[in-house]
């Protein structure tokens, strides 16, 4: 096990799956000469060269697009967009073209190719840099959806990603770019696609919490033992699109409760995809409806203090918890 | 039209033979659709072939094609077999794409027709794509890559002719401008009308051919291909034609006059090709209906096996969503047990 920040465990799987694989190159913008937005790439220049770390210009549907004629060819593209905001400019190249033309041409082609940004809010960008986009990416048939909130899987499923021969969008976070995890050594270590993490086992109530929010969960989970003898389930799906859903059947036929906790908007999110999933296929089990802690449905503003009640924190997935529990009262909306 | 020389007489007669071809086909198929044999839209590239066959023969078989929702014609030039594209617009297993696609969306990997495309100017980027792929590999595959003159107004043609210059990419952007996109006639939608210059801010060269002229179509492509093969950067050719028949099947043609029509349908590639030919000396009058009986033949062969291609089962309805292995099951990556839902294919 070696210490690393998130930023470094990716720069490393990039690295190690260049050097594994001619056929791989990276393409975005400022990620060569510049080392990347968020220093992803940082280095990766001097050691591959100029082929194989592209700079493009500000062109995000065609440089997704750039990426899928070139995988559809023989190439191995992981394009980098700056943040996920930007993707909604690359819409059409990701879904009618990254996420279909293996089905429409027949299963002749397919589309080996990585599309990774970060996502979230918590840096005061507003209303067009904060947003949180997995459930949009999670509609589409055809994509892989990997959401790391750790160093290891950051690394590890990045491996997976590259080596997969579908499309993957890889959401990272951006402010889990500076924490630090302990992450294998094993230069073969990869994570699986549709393998769900149990960070903290419990038997009262499974948390289920995407991106960032598997550790709004997991410190939740600790406070809800202290302050309230509830031992809490923590499961961190890592990967939507296949989706471990045994896992979080399984927790749930333990517990008999369920929240999820996600930074998108309420309404089609994760969590009412989830919600539907379980109480489809696990009614049974539940001894109260499955609940669910999301980002506020507004657009994320700018003032702090609006912004940080913009999106879950611990105190309101505690509340959305203990509402299970018949203890409504403690529930107010945040 | 008749500056240029004759190519040799038999490339002469293959040209005048896959136009007709194409020709039939076409008409054909918009028979088939008044029978609601084909569904969706269909649209027709009646008097678009000399502009379709002159491009694909100046392609050498491993250069990469790609074009849009007007397709039909290019999967045949390059050598698709006509049944399978007849299939295709009938929704059958046999259809190029086993039925996925429909008229919009041929595609013949073998052929490297890569594909027409439903999305107006979505099929520039992935041609710079297939260009990237041969750069990087150090090929000397080109990519050419068709689109109306509608398409370059979208975001993607500035973005993907910069980024192609930039890049020096072997990729000839070829706009066929039928004077129309839809019902919106060039004028009323481009500020600049000579098509040709629209790459010049970008440093790509523009030509020009005469896209109802076989023989000046092909040359102009085969100039525009050897510069992006050997000078390693990206050419755009503007080829003027006119699309006879609506924009789709349904197109009451508002847009245009029936004198307008008229005027152009006196420079049908196909009569006007076949006339040259005649006249030189190299098709006689048996000759040229025998092509065009062979044609016919072979459009009925091609509704034939259409017509005989069973549908798609519904059991393959999630086939191809993914590529399996064992971390991605299945159609759907969520679940497979939900009630009423189907399991769809297993990992073989
Ligand atoms: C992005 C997008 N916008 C609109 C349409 C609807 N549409 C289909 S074809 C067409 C006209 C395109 O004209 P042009 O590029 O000149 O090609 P042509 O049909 O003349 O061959 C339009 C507007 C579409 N398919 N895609
Ligand atoms: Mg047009």
């Amino acid at each position: 096990m070696a210490e690393m920040r998130y930023r470094e465990a990716l720069n490393q799987a990039l690295a190690e799956e260049l050097e594994r694989d001619p056929n791989v190159y990276l393409m975005g913008q400022d990620i060569s000469v510049f080392g990347g937005a968020f220093k992803v790439t940082e280095g990766l220049m001097d050691r591959f060269g100029e082929k194989r770390i592209r700079d493009t210009p500000i062109s995000e549907n065609t440089i997704v697009g750039i990426g899928v004629g070139s995988a559809m060819t023989g190439l191995r593209p992981v394009v980098e967009l700056m943040t996920i905001n930007f993707s909604l400019l690359a819409l059409d190249q990701i879904i009618n073209h990254a996420a279909h033309v293996r089905y429409m041409f027949g299963g002749q082609v397919s589309v080996p190719m990585v599309v990774r940004m970060p996502q979230g809010a918590g840096h005061q960008l507003g209303p067009t840099h904060s947003h949180s986009f997995e459930a949009l990416y999670l509609h589409v048939p055809g994509l892989l959806v990997a959401v790391p909130s750790t160093a290891a899987d950051a690394k590890g499923l990045l491996k997976t990603a590259i080596r997969d021969d579908n499309p993957v969008i890889f959401i990272e976070h951006e402010t889990l770019y500076g924490q630090r995890g302990e992450v294998p050594d094993d230069p073969d270590f990869t994570v699986p696609f549709g393998l769900a993490a149990i960070r903290r086992e419990g038997t009262d109530v499974t948390l289920i919490g995407i991106s960032r929010m598997a550790q709004t969960a997991e410190r939740a989970a600790e406070q809800l033992a202290a302050e309230h003898g509830i031992e809490a389930e923590v499961i961190d799906p890592r990967t939507l699109r296949p989706l471990d859903l045994d896992t979080i059947l399984e927790s749930v036929a333990k517990t008999n409760r369920c929240v999820i906790v996600e930074e998108g908007w309420p309404h089609g999110g994760v969590g009412a995809n989830l919600a539907a999933l379980i109480q489809e296929q696990g009614f049974d089990d539940l001894d109260a409806p499955v609940g669910r802690v999301t980002g506020v449905d507004a657009p994320m503003p700018y003032a702090k203090s609006l912004e940080q009640i913009s999106f879950p924190h611990e105190q309101q997935v505690i509340e959305a918890t203990l509402a299970l529990f018949g203890d409504r009262k403690r529930a107010s909306r945040g | 039209m008749a500056d240029r020389p004759l190519p040799p007489s038999e490339t002469a007669l293959n040209w005048l033979r896959s136009m007709t071809l194409i020709r039939r086909f076409e008409e054909r198929a918009g028979e088939q659709y008044t029978r609601a044999k084909v569904g969706g839209f269909l649209h027709l590239a009646i008097g678009e072939e000399a502009t379709i066959v002159g491009a694909v023969a100046a392609l050498r078989p491993t250069d990469y094609m790609i074009a849009t929702y007007r397709s039909h014609g290019q999967a045949l030039a390059r050598g698709s077999e006509p049944g399978r594209v007849m299939a295709e617009l009938f929704g059958r297993v046999d259809g190029l794409c086993r039925g996925r696609g429909g008229s919009m969306h041929m595609f013949d990997l073998e052929r490297r027709f890569m594909g027409g495309f439903g999305i107006v100017g979505g099929n520039l980027p992935l041609a710079a794509g297939f260009g990237l792929t041969s750069d990087y590999l150090g090929s000397d595959d080109a990519t050419l890559c068709q689109f109306g003159d509608g398409a370059s107004n979208q975001g993607t043609f500035g973005e993907t002719l910069n980024l192609a210059a930039l890049w020096s990419l072997p990729v000839v952007f070829m706009v066929t401008n039928n004077q129309f996109g839809m019902g919106t006639s060039l004028e009323r939608h481009s500020a600049q009308t000579d098509l040709q210059r629209k790459g010049e801010g970008f440093g790509v060269p523009g030509l020009e051919c005469d896209g109802m002229d076989v023989i000046d179509t092909w040359a102009v492509t085969t100039e525009a291909l050897r510069i992006a093969r050997e000078e390693r950067q990206p050419v755009l050719v503007e080829a003027l034609n006119y699309r006879f028949r609506g924009h789709s099947i349904a197109d009451p043609e508002d847009y245009r006059t029936e004198e307008e029509v008229l005027e152009w349908s006196k420079r049908d590639p196909l009569v006007t090709f076949g006339d040259r030919l005649a006249a030189e000396g190299i098709l006689s009058d048996e000759q040229r209906e025998a092509i065009d009986l062979e044609a016919i033949a072979t459009v009925d062969a091609a509704v034939a096996f259409a017509d005989a291609s069973p549908e798609p089962e519904p059991s393959s309805l999630y086939d191809d969503v993914y590529v399996l292995s064992d971390q991605v099951r299945g159609w759907y990556s969520a679940d497979h047990r939900g009630a009423g839902l189907r399991k769809g294919e297993e990992l073989s």
